[in-house]
């Protein structure tokens, strides 16, 4: 069943770029993509780099697919699965993530 | 186990030098015990580019061994000892100083010495020769005192030590016995016209002279007097009529030597000892000697060949030469004066650009059989190759020297030289190599270069290096991607141009423009760096802010943990006790680690992000500002104390690099740039070794430009000599924007350079001879960026909604619960995984 929390303002969010909420004790890096208005949640934790820091990588699009740029070892992780480019057996946790009037709400018991 | 044998080599000049490397780097290196004697102080050196001593640069710079090439071989080289007797029987060769070596191989390379014509009066005071540093040193000395100098000798060296002359400040004549300059290898239309153009550089040429005494003179230390009966007042007296074999080590123990000197060696370069070899200027081969260090370097890897049982000769040398003579280019092919049956000959002068160029061809009109060129020798290579690869002719070979007015090229396409031609004669390289390491992945100019040594000798052969890749690229079907990424069908200089035509400001507008997709970690800092350096925009603006990496878009470095680390600009590394205080504290408040970087400054780690704006509140208070240390930008200057302190300085090295430092902080390049000042050639501050380095020197500042240090230390290549601060800045200004325009992505300068088609020489054309006619363009360009300069820090913490971006978590005050520290030699790191499980943690403030 999905619990969707309230975490921030849309107006918090950096456009094109990244933060990090703190949810349910667990940190979710949140990406908005003007001018689409598309938010991308995912796990905040590198697991090459060992550190919390990918709400903090570039994004862009390789081959069509949306990615985040760890800033650490610049592994690259698709924003709609998780999956990491470089190495197919690591995939990290996505959060279905939703706009409400100018809230931002995640969800993170429902990550697969 | 099995002993080893020694091989013993006489003479450490640039050919025994040139067959140690050779050797070490051939299947045989381990099967000899490598043993040399250098009669000199220090071991070989760069003969060919001696008069560069006189411009400035240093005994170390001229230097052909690498640092360590001798320990790391395990080669055991006698300095400073000379051979001086060698026993055949025992195969034992004795020292001056005593040591006696036996030998199973003895190779000779003891060169030659300067021939003194044994005129009355020829060891007098002033009386010198040119072939070693310490003959430079004895003709600097000289001239402290002296204000004309004579050169005895108009041929290729003669010419060269000239130079030496001017470069040392002596009004300089020239004395040859032949009635042109340059007699073996030009005509007299030729030599004709280098003659002119020498004179107007100053000098004056006497030809046709004959000298017959050297006696006191009246206004100088020397008369001489010539045959004809007139007389030259001079200084200095410089030999270089010539010169001589040493053979007297071979001549002693009965080795067959020339009736004029020279030991007679086979196509093997073995000497009649079956166990002893002699290469380079030393050997007699076919009653020839080579003065010439290409064809030394091949007798050297005949050598090589012959030891480990290759099937190698020797068959002599082609004595082609292409050279700048105090900015005269000069060149000569083959046969030159038509010695040859029937040969006939074509030549062209322009009277007004003074050009000569001269080609002598067969009587069938087929093939070229040599050629001279005076005043402009861009046509050598290609001459070079049809005279060697016996290609043949145009119908109208004419047509290869008459200037062509319309874009029709005459030029050889290389697509014609067969794989055997030698496409670089120093290291005598064949397109055959050329292709074959392009077909191994070397298509990169730069990496060709550095995978076959091809145009790093003399560098003469760079273009047709060049046409040679690019020809065999397109011919392997490789579309040459230069292509920034996928969502970019440009280069990065493209793009600078489009974003410079166009006057874009914003990623969004060049992307839809001329890209497509959203954009990528390789074109989104490329662009945003781009923009900062053309419009030198605050680069946290809201268009920008997406486009840099994560160490710009909070102006600090991360680092393993996910923490930073913060450093504030210390222009030339100076800083005041109250200043470096201030620093202590804001270390100490924080609890961050502190350390010295190789750049003068400090470095103060483990910052979280929401530590860094009340960090920087703290320093900016305290008059610091941004050291950029996070951007493809410039980090420091470093400098030595220099004059203001130090008994040695001879210029204010600290107060220029605070200056520079101050005029280009906050510039945005394509990679990283590095400077550094020292106030004298002792060169503490290591300014060779960075991107822009500046050496006081007693006529001015001299600029070094394209070192840098990290994973392929490069030393930086002499710039200009001489400088007035002003015209030194007009330079680097010109040099750094030419840089931030046409660099690739993440390009140091060196690479960008050796990339360059033309390298070195094409930058100072650009640079300082103002070639593209761009010079005002480019410093206006740093004006603007000068003028614009901000501190990006201040504007950040100024402005309060930049502010909201430096917390860990968007909707908590929280601090990230991975980042732990523990203690080590009283200050805080990371924890590594082990630590976190067993060890008690440090709590932070």
């Amino acid at each position: 069943m999905a619990e969707w929390q309230d975490v921030c303002g849309i107006a918090d969010l950096q456009t094109n770029s990244g933060v990090c909420a703190l949810v349910d004790g667990q940190q979710v890096a949140i990406f908005f993509l003007l001018p689409a208005q598309t938010c991308y949640a995912i796990s905040n934790f590198d697991p090459f780099g060992n550190a919390n820091v990918l709400s903090r990588g570039l994004i862009g699009d390789i081959n069509g697919q949306p990615v985040v740029v760890s800033p650490l070892y610049k592994h690259h992780f698709n924003l709609q699965t998780g999956v990491c480019l470089e190495d197919d057996s690591i995939k990290i946790p996505v959060y279905p993530i939703r706009l409400n009037q100018t809230r931002v709400e995640v969800n993170v018991r429902e990550a697969p | 186990m099995t002993t080893k044998k020694t091989l013993l080599v006489i003479g450490n000049g640039m050919v025994g030098q040139h067959f140690l490397t050779s050797l070490v780097a051939s299947s045989i290196k381990d099967d000899y015990e490598i043993v040399t004697f250098c009669e000199e102080p220090r071991a070989a050196y760069d003969r060919v580019h001696l008069s560069e001593f006189f411009s400035g640069k240093s005994a170390e710079e001229l230097s052909l061994v690498e640092p360590g090439f001798f320990e790391q071989h395990g080669i055991v080289i006698h300095l400073g000892d000379k051979a001086e007797t060698i026993d055949r029987q025992a195969k034992t060769v004795v020292s001056a100083k005593g040591v006696t070596i036996h030998y199973d191989k003895l190779v000779l390379a003891t060169g030659s010495y300067p021939f003194v014509p044994p005129v009355p009066g020829h060891e007098r005071p002033g009386c010198l020769v040119y072939r070693t540093i310490e003959d430079l040193e004895a003709m600097a000395a000289a001239a402290k005192t002296g204000k004309i100098g004579t050169v005895v000798g108009g041929g290729l060296l003669g010419l060269e030590a000239a130079k030496a002359l001017v470069d040392l400040g002596l009004k300089t004549h020239v004395v040859e016995f032949a009635p042109r300059l340059m007699a073996v290898q030009l005509d007299e239309a030729g030599g004709a016209m280098l003659r002119q153009k020498i004179e107007e550089l100053g000098l004056i040429v006497h030809t046709g002279k004959n000298t017959s005494l050297i006696t006191d003179g009246e206004q100088c230390v020397n008369k001489m007097c010539f045959a004809d009966g007139e007389e030259l007042e001079t200084d200095i007296v410089l030999f270089s009529a010539g010169i001589r074999p040493r053979d007297e080590l071979a001549r002693n123990c009965g080795l067959e030597v020339g009736q004029r000197g020279g030991i007679v060696i086979d196509n093997q370069c073995r000497t009649s000892d079956q166990s002893i070899y002699a290469i380079g200027e030393c050997a007699l081969w076919n009653g020839m000697i080579y003065g010439l260090v290409a064809p030394g370097y091949s007798m050297a890897r005949t050598v090589v060949a012959d030891l480990a049982g290759d099937l190698a000769s020797f068959t002599g040398a082609d004595m082609s030469t292409k050279l700048k003579l105090m900015g005269v280019d000069v060149a000569s092919i083959g046969d030159a004066h038509a010695k040859t049956q029937g040969a006939k000959v074509y030549s062209y002068q322009n009277g007004d650009n003074q050009i000569y160029k001269r080609l002598v061809v067969s009587q069938d009109k087929k093939q070229l059989l040599g050629a001279v060129l005076v005043g402009d020798a861009s046509g050598y290579s290609t001459l070079l190759q049809y005279c060697l690869n016996g290609i043949e002719l145009p119908e109208n070979p004419d047509a290869l020297i008459l200037p062509h007015r319309s874009d029709e090229s005459v030029g050889l396409g290389v697509d014609a030289l067969p794989a055997s031609a030698q496409i670089c004669s120093c290291y005598a390289v064949t397109k055959g190599a050329v292709c074959s390491a392009i077909e191994a992945g070397f298509t990169s100019l730069g990496a060709l270069k550095a995978e076959t040594k091809a145009a790093t000798g003399c560098g003469g052969c760079s273009a047709l290096l060049k046409s040679v890749m690019d020809c065999e690229l397109a011919k392997q079907g490789f579309e040459v991607n230069t292509h920034l990424c996928e969502h970019f069908a440009y280069t990065r200089q493209d793009l600078y141009n489009l974003i410079m035509v166009d006057q874009i400001r914003t990623f969004a507008e060049l992307l839809e423009k001329y890209g497509k997709g959203n954009g990528c970690e390789i074109c989104k800092p490329t662009v945003g760096n781009i923009l900062a350096s053309y419009w030198n925009d605050y680069i946290l603006e809201q268009p920008h802010l997406g486009l840099q990496d994560t160490n710009d878009t909070f102006l600090a470095n991360m680092q393993k943990d996910g923490t930073y680390s913060v450093v504030p600009r210390i222009p030339g590394g100076e800083i005041s006790p109250d200043m470096l205080i201030a620093i202590g504290q804001v270390g100490k408040k924080y609890k961050l680690y502190t350390k010295i970087t190789g750049g003068q400054r400090v470095d103060l780690f483990g910052a979280r992000v929401d530590q860094l704006p009340p960090i920087w509140k703290e320093l900016i208070d305290a008059g610091f500002e941004s050291g950029h240390a996070y951007g493809k930008s410039l980090r420091t200057v470093k400098s030595c104390v220099g004059s203001s302190w130090c008994r040695y300085g001879v210029d204010d090295s600290v107060g220029l690099a605070i200056e520079l430092e101050n005029r280009y902080k906050g510039l945005r390049s394509p990679h990283k740039i590095k400077f550094a000042v020292s106030g004298c050639t002792r060169e503490c501050a290591e300014a060779q070794s960075k991107d822009v380095g500046i050496i006081a020197t007693e006529n001015g500042w001299n600029l070094y430009v394209c070192g840098n240090g990290g994973m392929k230390p490069r030393h930086a290549d002499l710039f200009a000599t001489g400088l007035d601060k002003e015209t030194l800045i007009r330079y680097i200004d010109r040099f750094l924007t030419f840089y931030v325009r046409t660099a690739d992505r993440l390009q140091r300068t060196s690479v960008w350079m050796e990339n360059m088609e033309g390298g070195l020489d094409y930058l100072k054309s650009v640079v300082i001879e103002d070639k593209l006619g761009l010079c005002n363009q480019l410093e206006q360009q740093m004006l603007q960026v000068i003028d614009t300069y901000q501190c990006e820090w201040k504007t950040t913490i100024e402005d309060e909604s930049k502010l909201k971006r430096f917390r860990h978590f968007i909707n908590s005050d929280q601090t990230d619960d991975k980042v732990i520290f523990v203690e080590e030699r009283g200050q805080l790191r990371p924890a590594d995984d082990d630590e976190r499980k067993h060890f008690k943690l440090v709590e932070v403030a």
